[in-house]
């Protein structure tokens, strides 16, 4: 063992994980990665879009404070604004480093990177890699931390799953209990500093989410449950336009309405353009939230999906074939591919899916929770997006998340005093996770996770997505409730295997899926009013006075409790956002 | 064709690594747009095999469903490709499915693909940066090159072309097409080539470049249509070179 005697758990290894141990071991410490999959498979390499940074290569006077406003102005002013106003000002040098570190952004005809424009700036400044920019920032960091793990200071542990973190009774994290996804064995690894970087809660939605299947949220979901906070929960991204699939949803680009794609079912055996028809000022080009809204209502309250499915047409075939393959080329290759229709010829079917979720874990400026020690950084943190997440300040919160916890984390080592051994703790966790184990292999019931799990999916979908009505809210949580008594009471595991068992697996991360649900439920049916992402007919404003709050859940036996925190306005005053115009 | 009721997948299983495989067959019901992964899915939530008798749900690797993480690649009707992009309407039935066969198996369609990251570090798929503090901007790259560098990035690990690759074998110390493109890669990066002879001596022993028999199954095999066979014979345009100037770098 190399280094300088400090040891970092860093769980995940997305771009936020990866961000971290770059940073963890350039210091000199020792990291232990772990991820439940090899983390050149992240769910990050899903990112298409880009990556935001005010670098204007073409001098339009784009500066780090523009993106920081149309940052805070597009999450509807409910993010603290120093962090975000630090990452917008690091953004600039990350992209510098990610270039450095070979990433093939696409360039200018000098051969400097390029930008392009995307939702809700008012400059061009996402620097992107093709069509598969996410793929191209893990492979980056990816390889440099393979570097390190060839010089001895990254430690991987790939299809390992953490199952809990290990608290002591003064609330300070002492390491984490995992799991082999080959030989099933419960293990505790201690560490006085933890960082998760887990990544979202998409499978709480079921299969309705663009996000991969590895994405249940189940870390940090053992996290709350084990006194961590978790913040905002209720603010989760619905993208208007993805293909319908079996096993997910595929995000289907906002540039097909742009090139003038139109949004219809049939009604009376004719084609009803429902967007045209009801905002006749912009027609299929109004506001994601809005086209997505629209669309719920034609489906879930007027009954009228295509042949009775969750499904609108979104149709470019009346559009001249050759343009659409210059202007969309690579859009509908995606649908051809997946769908095997070409939609040059046939109307696209889809519909809206959950795609991200702008809440998380609780973390202060340093990225650290409120157990000492235990650090959360991208998707699974709640720190940088308010109501509502610009498209391409994803890729950036993470990286930037990750390089800030990475530092802190080492630092909160550095001031430990005499830290005392947590052996026994240590052995107290893992043994009651093994034997948890054991518990849930004799479970026998006749419910199968997996069936439970798309029951409570389509469950949120419905209700927890973009039109929220305090009655539904409530039903809601009852049958949350019940889908845990019957979890907890009737779930059978379909394998007894100590290898490769994937089921035990997923049967263990469904309860964790299930806490996240009612966070996510619960605080949406608290908060009286509509900011961002979140939408109740019955408040259709945003209530600065009673709601420019931080939603803050925490852990009970009767569930989450909810308290509300002030939010960090000191920059820039809360002004109205317009959804009825286009930026 | 899948008939408009059912689907029959015959799949081979193998409860672990020193285990013995067998058949077991499936009858899922058919619905529109179904792909492999969707039909293993149906299993897991009802793992009730053809016979009616009650099994396991099968073993695979899964991240992103839509081909871009590299995990699901399987043995198709015979042909090795990623689950994810595989649509029931369009294969053959009944559909068979088999993991693939130059990695050891670790459970079912799951096998251990962790040599390929291991190549990786053997050729150095990386760029030596001094460190992650500010120092500007990297090199200016020609649109052109970053084209080209761009389509060799999108490799995504998933190691159909070695599955299909004769060379590769148990048997073979051959380090396969994938490596030898990223190393083709890094050494186009301005950054990247100060290392050139590092990653080109990895790959001129034994294992290395020359194992190649130019057989190309690997490009039609590649989901990601790398030029491997391109990038083959430019590293080994390069490692002649360094045999005979003894160095190449700038
Ligand atoms: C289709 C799509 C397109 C997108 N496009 C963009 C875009 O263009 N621009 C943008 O900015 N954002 C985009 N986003 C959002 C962005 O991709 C994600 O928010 C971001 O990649 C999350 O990164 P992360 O590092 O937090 O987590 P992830 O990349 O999800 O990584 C999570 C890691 O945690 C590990 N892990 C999880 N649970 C456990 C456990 N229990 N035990 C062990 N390991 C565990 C996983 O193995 C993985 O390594 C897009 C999202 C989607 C779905
Ligand atoms: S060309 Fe070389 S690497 Fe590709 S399949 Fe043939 S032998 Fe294998
Ligand atoms: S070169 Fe192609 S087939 Fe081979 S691992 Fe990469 S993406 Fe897969
Ligand atoms: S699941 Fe990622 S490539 Fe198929």
């Amino acid at each position: 063992m190399g280094g300088n005697g400090k040891k970092v758990i860093v769980v995940g290894g997305g771009l936020a994980g990866l961000s971290a141990a770059l940073k963890i071991a350039e210091s000199g410490a020792q990291v232990e990665l772990f991820s439940m999959v090899p983390v050149r498979r992240s769910h990050s390499v899903c990112a298409q879009g880009g990556i935001n940074a005010a670098t204007d290569p073409h001098g339009q006077g784009d500066s780090t404070w523009e993106h920081f406003d149309d940052t805070i102005y597009g999450g509807d002013f409910l993010a603290n604004q120093t962090p975000v106003k630090g990452m917008c000002e690091a953004a600039p040098a990350i992209i510098d480093l990610l270039d450095r570190m070979g990433v093939t952004f696409n360039r200018t005809s000098e051969g400097r990177l390029d930008v392009r424009a995307f939702g809700g700036a008012k400059f061009k400044r996402t620097a992107f890699a093709g069509a598969t920019t996410g793929q191209q920032l893990m492979y980056a960091l990816d390889e440099q931390v393979r570097r390190f793990e060839a010089q001895g200071l990254v430690t991987k542990y790939e299809f390992w799953e953490f199952l809990v973190p290990v608290i002591d009774d003064d609330r300070r994290c002492r390491g984490i209990v995992a799991m082999s996804l080959d030989g099933m064995d419960v293990r505790a690894f201690p560490a006085d500093a933890v960082i998760m970087a887990t990544g979202g809660p998409g499978l709480v939605y079921g299969t309705n989410t663009t996000n991969s299947f590895i994405n249940t949220g189940s870390a940090a979901g053992a996290c709350f449950r084990h006194g961590v906070d978790y913040a905002n929960g209720e603010f989760i991204q619905v993208h208007p336009t993805a293909i319908q699939g079996e096993d997910k949803r595929r995000l289907i680009s906002e540039s097909v309405r742009g090139e003038g794609g139109r949004v219809w079912v049939p009604k009376d055996g004719k084609p009803w353009y429902f967007l045209e028809e009801w905002y006749p000022a912009y027609g299929n080009l109004v506001p994601r939230d809005i086209a997505t809204r629209a669309i719920f209502k034609v489906v879930y309250e007027l009954d009228m999906g295509i042949e009775g499915r969750n499904v609108v047409y979104l149709d470019v075939s009346h559009l001249d074939p050759a343009y659409l393959t210059s202007k969309l080329g690579g859009v509908l290759e995606i649908y051809e591919k997946f769908v095997g229709d070409d939609p040059r010829k046939i109307p696209m079917q889809i519909f809206p899916a959950v795609h991200y979720s702008m809440g998380g874990l609780w973390v202060d400026f340093g990225q650290m929770t409120n157990v000492a020690g235990l650090f959360a950084a991208g998707e699974c943190d709640y720190q940088y997006h308010g109501a509502n997440r610009l498209g391409a300040n994803s890729l950036l919160s993470c990286i930037h998340a990750g390089f800030l916890a990475g530092p802190e984390a080492v630092k909160y080592l550095s001031g430990l005093q005499n830290p005392t051994d947590a052996v026994t703790l240590l052995q107290q966790a893992e043994k009651r996770e093994r034997d948890a184990n054991n518990e849930w292999l004799k479970k026998d019931g006749t419910e199968n996770p997996y069936a439970l799990w798309r029951e409570m999916g389509n469950l949120m979908t419905e209700n927890v997505t973009v039109i929220r009505e305090n009655p539904k809210l409530k039903l809601t949580d009852e049958k949350l409730l019940e889908i845990k008594e019957r979890y907890e009471n009737r779930v059978g595991v379909p394998d007894k295997a100590l290898w490769k068992n994937q089921p035990l697996v997923f049967t263990r991360q469904l309860e964790n899926m299930i806490a996240l649900a009612r966070v996510v439920t619960l605080g949406a049916l608290a908060r009286n009013e509509s900011r961002g992402a979140h939408y109740k007919p019955e408040f259709p404003d945003r209530d600065d006075a009673n709601f420019l709050k931080t939603t803050r859940a925490a852990h009970s036996p009767h569930g989450p409790v909810l308290t509300y925190e002030e939010v960090d306005i000191q920059f820039i005053p809360p002004r109205e956002r317009k959804y009825d115009v286009e930026k | 064709m899948a008939n408009e009721k059912s689907i029959i997948l015959k799949i081979q299983r193998q409860p672990g690594p020193d285990k013995a495989s067998f058949w077991e067959t499936f009858e899922i019901p058919y619905r529109k747009n179904m792909n492999v992964i969707s039909a293993l899915m149906e299993i897991q939530a009802n793992p009730v095999n053809a016979q009616n008798k009650r099994t396991t749900p099968v073993a695979w690797e899964c991240s992103c469903l839509e081909e871009v993480c590299g995990a699901c690649s399987m043995r198709i009707n015979g042909r090795t490709q990623q689950a994810c992009s595989a649509l029931i309407d369009e294969l053959e039935h009944p559909i068979v499915l088999q993991p693939m066969a130059k990695f050891p198996v670790v459970r079912d369609l799951h096998v251990d693909r962790s040599r390929m990251f291991e190549d990786l570090k053997r050729v150095r798929a990386w760029i030596d940066i001094d460190g992650t503090h500010a120092a500007g901007p990297g090199p200016l790259i020609s649109p052109h090159r970053q084209a080209l560098m761009y389509i060799l990035s999108r490799c995504m690990t998933c190691g159909c072309c070695l599955d299909a690759c004769p060379q590769v074998n148990s048997r073979s110390p051959f380090i396969g097409p994938s490596a030898i493109s990223q190393a083709r890669l890094f050494n186009m990066h301005p950054t990247g080539a100060m290392h050139k002879d590092l990653r080109l001596r990895a790959l001129m022993g034994p294992g290395g470049v020359t194992d190649c028999g130019n057989a190309q199954n690997c490009i039609h095999a590649c989901p990601k249509n790398i030029p491997l066979t391109d990038s083959i014979a430019d590293i080994c345009r390069q490692t002649t070179r360094l045999a005979l100037f003894g160095s190449l770098r700038k």
